[in-house]
């Protein structure tokens, strides 16, 4: 079932009570998710993707705007009747019910001529069950399962009435780390088995990047880039988006443009000659930096620190935006750890320039 | 090991102390008071040991019309009040303008004096020279003839006595359920929602189960409290309960001890012991069944 969000904004009423402003949380939305797809929502806290999220599933109207799922507009219909599963951060299942009739919950509320037996029941809650690998929990408590195995069973509960849509809220948050990818692949899975539609909320980008068909990189309540993972990464639209994807984060020069060539600093990196004259933001991804003798850019040695596979190397760079520059290369290639400068070459795919007032980016 | 055990121990000893001193040594006293026929606290003397106080006890129609008045009294007051409390509770819970106010409003009968409250029951029920109380007035209305409220008939009093019980324990108990109820996760009622749940299956299914802890503790703690009943009694009907056949059976407790027919110490404590095993007993069960209905 796709999903296509036109115009979407919802405003809430400020807190502040003196001034009688509002908050705008989401901000004219107008995207459309494919059908059977892995959707993530990504930005940091308070930038409207719970909202959105809320939004389609229902628990919240939108101020403006319209929702469909196919060609229903269900903009106005209450949750139940929308056909979507919900799957909560803190999963929500009900603690004095165990995880069969937590699973089930949801059948019992059917009525009507969508009534089901008992042993209907029973056996579409153990299908959600093996679907999600748990079926050997049945008889437990909540209180009784480890995280993981929650999350599980909150996913079983959205998926046993065959919804639509389903949708996670920070599914990821509350496991440890080891889980967390553990849990990230099963999510993958359980999705391509299943092919329902599912969007997911994330502050993570690592966790959106890895699992996600698609990505929505929003910020105060407005989505900047939509696009798949590798794609947004490769070409952030701005500032805000080259920074917010990637770890170890992009590294963020001033520099600028002269005679159709870039600068940071004294040094000439390399040619530019579509971008217009003047200063700039040069952001470098960690892995741009070629070691190099002979290569343009200087920067004063730090340290090496070397994590498994990754060598990387923690230099300055007087024009740098943060304290240090963190550049990961290859471990082929040695450094004389006596000498005081290092000397990079550049790869310019992993080079943006941004405009310094609006962060928007140009194209060199 | 052992050096620190002893300073432990000592430690402990002034909590002991108070305990032995004021809990566990009366309550031993009473057991063997109730056990020693005729004792007469003046001379320190008594007959013999047997079983003839509890006997004596269990055949004064004082007393049994007592156990009788408590029973009703508890029968009719824990479910209704806890229910009552409990619709209210929900009421505040779900509206939004005027919450405040009517919290408060609810409230009131906590903080308010008791003499002042007695005052008020008695506008309401007391047949005075001048009037027949106010409830009677509005009896008038429906073409009913007046009621004794006070000196009347016995199921006039008890429901003088029950309507006053529930109205003065009801203000905890909604403070107790409001502040359980505003625990209960947001969440939980979202998933319901977004299940497409009915509102009385969500206040079943969930609300109630979530509650059920502290409305097992209002249950228990309103049982042993209307069991003790006895200042409520004495406010409505003055302190010749007996006369009046409301006595409870704390109240039967103290007449014995130092009511106008008092002096008898050793009937009190019988009493008292039997109070005490019936408390215990319907303790046990209230315990024994929330195993099954109550969820931590």
């Amino acid at each position: 079932m796709k999903i296509v969000l036109q115009h979407l904004t919802k405003k809430f009423p400020s807190r502040n009570k003196k001034s009688r402003g509002e908050v705008t949380a989401v901000n004219d939305f107008t995207f459309e998710i494919p059908d059977g797809k892995l959707v993530g929502l990504l930005g940091p806290s308070g930038c409207g993707k719970s909202t959105t999220l809320n939004l389609i599933c229902g628990l919240l109207s939108p101020t403006e705007g319209k929702i469909f799922f196919g060609d229903d507009d269900v903009t106005k219909l209450p949750p139940e009747n929308r056909g979507v599963g919900l799957v909560f951060q803190n999963y929500a299942l009900y603690p004095h019910l165990t995880v069969s009739k937590n699973i089930m919950f949801p059948l019992e509320n059917l009525k009507g001529a969508a009534k089901l037996s008992k042993e209907e029941m029973n056996r579409r809650a153990l299908e959600a069950a093996k679907l999600v690998q748990i079926e050997g929990l049945m008889d437990r408590k909540p209180k009784e399962l480890s995280g993981g195995q929650q999350q599980r069973v909150a996913i079983a509960r959205a998926l046993v009435k065959m919804p639509r849509v389903l949708l996670l809220d920070e599914p990821l948050s509350n496991l440890d780390a080891r889980l967390r990818l553990q849990t990230r692949e099963e999510i993958r899975r359980i999705q391509r088995e299943t092919q329902i539609t599912t969007v997911f909320v994330t502050h993570d980008q690592d966790e959106a990047m890895s699992i996600s068909d698609l990505i929505v990189v929003m910020k105060d309540g407005i989505v900047q880039q939509i696009g798949a993972p590798q794609e947004v990464y490769d070409n952030p639209v701005n500032l805000f988006v080259a920074k917010f994807l990637g770890t170890p984060p992009i590294n963020l020069f001033d520099g600028r443009v002269e005679k159709g060539m870039l600068y940071i600093g004294n040094d000439a990196l390399f040619a530019a000659p579509n971008a217009p004259e003047g200063a700039v933001t040069v952001a470098i991804r960690p892995e741009g930096f070629i070691l190099k003798e002979d290569g343009p850019l200087h920067c004063a040695l730090v340290r090496l620190e070397v994590m498994g596979r990754d060598v990387s190397i923690v230099s300055t760079n007087a024009c740098s935006e943060s304290e240090n520059v963190r550049s990961i290369i290859n471990t082929e290639n040695t450094l004389d750890l006596n000498s005081k400068i290092v000397r990079f070459a550049l790869k310019p795919q992993k080079v943006f320039l941004f405009h310094k007032e609006t962060g928007e980016r140009i194209l060199f | 090991m052992e050096k620190r055990n002893m300073k432990a121990w000592l430690y402990l000893l002034p909590a002991f102390l108070f305990l032995g001193v004021f809990m566990i040594y009366p309550l031993i006293d009473v057991l063997v008071y109730s056990f020693e026929e005729g004792y007469n606290s003046a001379s320190q003397t008594f007959f013999g040991t047997g079983g003839y106080n509890y006997s004596y006890v269990l055949h004064d129609p004082y007393f049994l019309q007592a156990l009788k008045n408590t029973f009703l009294l508890v029968i009719i007051t824990v479910p209704l009040s806890t229910a009552l409390a409990l619709l209210i509770s929900v009421g505040l819970s779900s509206i939004k303008p005027l919450r405040d106010l009517f919290q408060t409003i609810y409230f009131l009968p906590y903080v308010t004096n008791t003499l002042a409250v007695g005052l008020v029951f008695m506008i309401l029920f007391k047949k005075t020279a001048y009037s027949d109380g106010l409830v009677n007035l509005v009896l008038h209305w429906f073409g009913s003839p007046s009621v004794d409220f006070i000196e009347g008939p016995y199921w006039a009093k008890m429901f003088v006595l029950c309507f006053y019980t529930i109205w003065v324990v009801l203000p905890f108990k909604i403070l107790i359920l409001t502040s359980a109820l505003a625990s209960v996760n947001q969440d939980y009622y979202n998933a319901a929602r977004v299940d497409g749940t009915r509102r009385g299956r969500i206040f079943c299914r969930i609300t109630l189960p979530m509650i059920s802890p502290m409305i097992f503790y209002l249950v228990i703690t309103g049982f042993i409290g209307a069991f003790k009943a006895y200042s409520d009694a004495v406010a409505l009907f003055g302190t010749d309960l007996n006369a009046s056949g409301m006595n409870t059976i704390v109240g039967y407790v103290y007449d014995m001890l130092y009511g106008d027919s008092g002096g008898y110490p050793s009937y009190a404590s019988a009493a008292a012991i039997i109070l005490f095993s019936i408390v215990l007993t319907i303790t046990c069960i209230n315990l024994l069944v929330s195993k099954k209905h109550v969820h931590y």
